[in-house]
């Protein structure tokens, strides 16, 4: 192999690299945590609402989970820019992972009421309890169990997914390999070491909200 | 705005820019028909090296286990890149086409062992037992008797996964392969509007995906479970 | 000199011992009852003779030949003369009866598929499912698919027949139908291993009852004295229990 590694040209960005890992967490934590509340709406809608908004939420879900993200964020950064409303690469990235973190997390969400047992509730309810401290001690503890896996496991998707706002320019992991790529020109080592880094996230989150579930929550499952 | 943009539809869905876009169709679908076709074989091989039973060599399996949580862990943006760069510090220059095609099969390899090797565990152990002692080939175990009842459990995560390759596919556009988000780009170029271009990309894939869901959803239907007679 | 011959064997799940020292015999012919509470490594047993269960120590001998358990030929000579028939998910799901008991033949033994099916065939029709034969498992009921689990084993001309808690996991009503099988086998002089909770079908169809706790052989002898009048102390505790089976008050 004719080609030589040059990794030392690549070292002193490091710092600056690890700097787009954090940016990447916030994304992710912004678009999570966004399409977390949306989801957890469209959830409940789907559920509870009257007939006639069901088939909208329903093709809302359908929509979002059927398109590429890419697309999703060109039209927002480009379209939105054409309507005079220059938004700022990063929340353009933001809202349009949204929209689908939104439409995953809802069918999470919707799977995790519907596992709730008729014969838990009507247990709780024969021994007494009233509906708050069904809610509390039975309802919470088993939608936790069910959901959070699930969601956790998303939240580590929506890390990797961030690496498409580098394409309209934000400075996140991906985004700083771009920039010191146009420096340095050492494409491969640039790119190995941010793949390095990706793995390492992933790994560093999975051990995280492992840990979080089981000793916070109580909950034992495997996440990503 | 919206008189613009209805301004510009004649133009927009000209016969030309329809052939063009039609193409574009057909790039994205063949990228992920070749990819998933490729992948999925060497996801299937990956999930036996992972299945004791099946074979039992530790090297393998931990490197097919290495393999697989690499990939996993990557944004496939990263991994084009990987790809392309990588190929090209060999030495040989490939086409944005074969890069992409490489890293939908990289990707569709680690994806399906996963869940290849969650059907293959998901038949009761008792049914490899009982061929085994019945003094069956290891391969015959698996063919005759495992594999027919784990398709139930591959199939439909498969076929959902190969909806998400074709959604993949877009990210191939950042090689300057001729695809259907590639499409988009070049029509915004051309001087039609971002929301037109985008929008309509945006609109095709949504119904190509749901054009492969309706075919996946008949195909499950047959074959849900293979008779032996 | 017995056919089967267990001397000292010694097995464990992962850290957990399952078989300590456990010996027993069956002679040719012999129908051999193996009983005890639930842990105690009876299903073990089993699993270690047909090389499903790695033996930590000890020797399986059969025909007055040692097994080699990590060598396939001795392991593939074994397991063509000896059958096993589990509790449940014996047959295969997606073939129906006949395919069931013709696969292994064919497959493994390689003989002609049109000798095959009719044996088959008179197979089934001796454990009476001769017009379940197309039959899928998911259409038949426990009974009967236990039933068809057992022709499929004689399909493959054991000369020991294992059989592991077959009745098990059945509703009560099916139970008889697959004992009464078990039977026509005994009576035919087919050699076999039971392990089995029905105590009274135990006591009638079995030449010698050994009785297991806690991994260790703790008692053998005819029906009558293991299940009756046990020596051992751990015996006689089984034996109360199994004999309060038929539910009666508590005497005040």
């Amino acid at each position: 192999m004719a080609y030589s590694f040059h990794f030392n040209q690549v070292w002193p960005f490091l710092p600056y690299l690890l700097g787009g890992a954090w940016v990447t967490v916030e994304l992710a934590a912004c678009a999570f945590g966004g399409g977390a509340l949306f989801g957890l709406l469209v959830a409940i809608g789907i559920e509870s609402a009257p007939g006639w908004l069901r088939g909208p939420l329903a093709f809302y879900r359908s929509f979002f989970t059927n398109t590429p993200q890419l697309v999703k964020i060109l039209l927002i950064f480009f379209g939105l820019g054409e309507l005079g409303w220059f938004v700022p690469p990063f929340w353009a990235a933001v809202f349009g992972l949204l929209l689908a973190e939104s439409a995953y997390l809802a069918e999470i969400f919707r799977a995790g009421f519907a596992s709730v047992n008729r014969a838990e509730l009507d247990a709780a309810e024969t021994i007494g309890l009233t509906r708050m401290q069904t809610l509390r001690h039975v309802t919470l503890p088993h939608l936790l169990q069910t959901v959070f896996p699930p969601l956790a496991n998303q939240f580590i998707v929506s890390i990797l997914y961030t690496s498409l706002g580098a394409i309209i320019g934000v400075e996140e992991l991906t985004g700083r390999a771009f920039n010191v790529d146009s420096q340095t020109f050492r494409s491969l080592e640039i790119f190995i070491i941010v793949g390095v880094l990706y793995v390492a996230l992933t790994l560093v989150s999975t051990a995280v909200l492992y840990g979080f579930g089981r000793f916070v929550l109580g909950v034992r499952a495997r996440i990503f | 705005m919206l008189h613009s943009l209805l301004s510009e539809l004649p133009r927009f869905f000209g016969p030309y820019n329809l052939l063009f876009l039609a193409q574009a169709i057909g790039v994205t679908i063949a990228l992920t028909i070749v990819g998933c076709g490729i992948g999925y074989n060497f996801g299937f091989a990956l999930a036996l090296l992972r299945v004791q039973r099946i074979i039992d060599i530790p090297p393998l399996r931990w490197s097919a286990i290495g393999f697989v949580e690499l990939v996993r862990r990557l944004p496939f943006l990263v991994l084009l890149f990987l790809v392309m760069f990588g190929f090209q510090a060999g030495g040989y220059t490939l086409t944005g086409m074969a890069v992409a095609c490489i890293t939908i099969i990289l990707r569709a390899a680690a994806i399906a062992s996963e869940t290849v090797r969650a059907g293959l565990e998901s038949v009761h152990p008792n049914q490899w037992d009982a061929a085994a002692t019945m003094n069956l080939s290891r391969l015959d175990q698996l063919r005759h008797v495992v594999l027919p009842q784990a398709w139930r459990v591959i199939l439909p995560p498969a076929m959902i996964q190969f909806i998400q390759l074709l959604k993949a596919t877009s990210i191939a556009s950042q090689i300057s392969v001729i695809e259907l988000t590639y499409a988009g780009k070049i029509m915004n170029q051309k001087g039609f509007s971002a929301t037109l271009s985008y929008g309509t990309v945006l609109i095709l894939y949504y119904v190509l995906c749901l054009a492969v869901e309706r075919v996946v959803r008949r195909m499950e239907k047959r074959l849900v479970l293979p008779q032996h007679h | 000199m017995s056919f089967l011959s267990i001397t000292e064997i010694d097995a464990s799940y992962g850290a957990v011992p399952v078989l300590r020292g456990v010996s027993l015999q069956v002679a040719r012919g012999q129908v051999v009852g193996l009983i005890g509470p639930s842990g105690s490594g009876k299903s073990s047993v089993l699993r270690a003779i047909t090389g499903l269960l790695r033996l930590t120590a000890g020797e399986v001998a059969l025909d007055g030949s040692a097994v080699d358990y990590a060598n396939p030929a001795s392991l593939r000579a074994l397991r063509d003369r000896v059958a096993i028939v589990f509790q449940q998910y014996n047959l295969f799901q997606n073939m129906t009866a006949l395919a069931n008991v013709t696969l292994a033949p064919i497959l493994a033994k390689r003989r002609d598929h049109r000798e095959v099916e009719a044996e088959a065939m008179a197979l089934l029709e001796k454990v009476g499912l001769a017009d379940h034969m197309r039959h899928y498992p998911r259409e038949l009921s426990g009974g009967q698919q236990q039933r068809v689990a057992m022709a499929r084993a004689l399909a493959l001309k054991p000369e020991l027949l294992l059989l592991d808690e077959v009745t098990s996991a059945l509703d009560p009503e099916l139970v008889n139908e697959v004992l009464d099988t078990i039977g026509l086998l005994a009576a035919d002089g087919m050699t076999m291993l039971i392990v089995s909770h029905e105590m009274a079908f135990i006591r009638e169809v079995a030449d010698q009852v050994v009785f297991m706790d806690e991994g260790r052989v703790v008692e053998t002898g005819p029906p009558q004295h293991v299940l009756d009048h046990p020596c051992s102390e751990r015996a006689q505790r089984f034996a109360a229990k199994i004999l309060r089976r038929q539910w009666r008050p508590k005497t005040p």
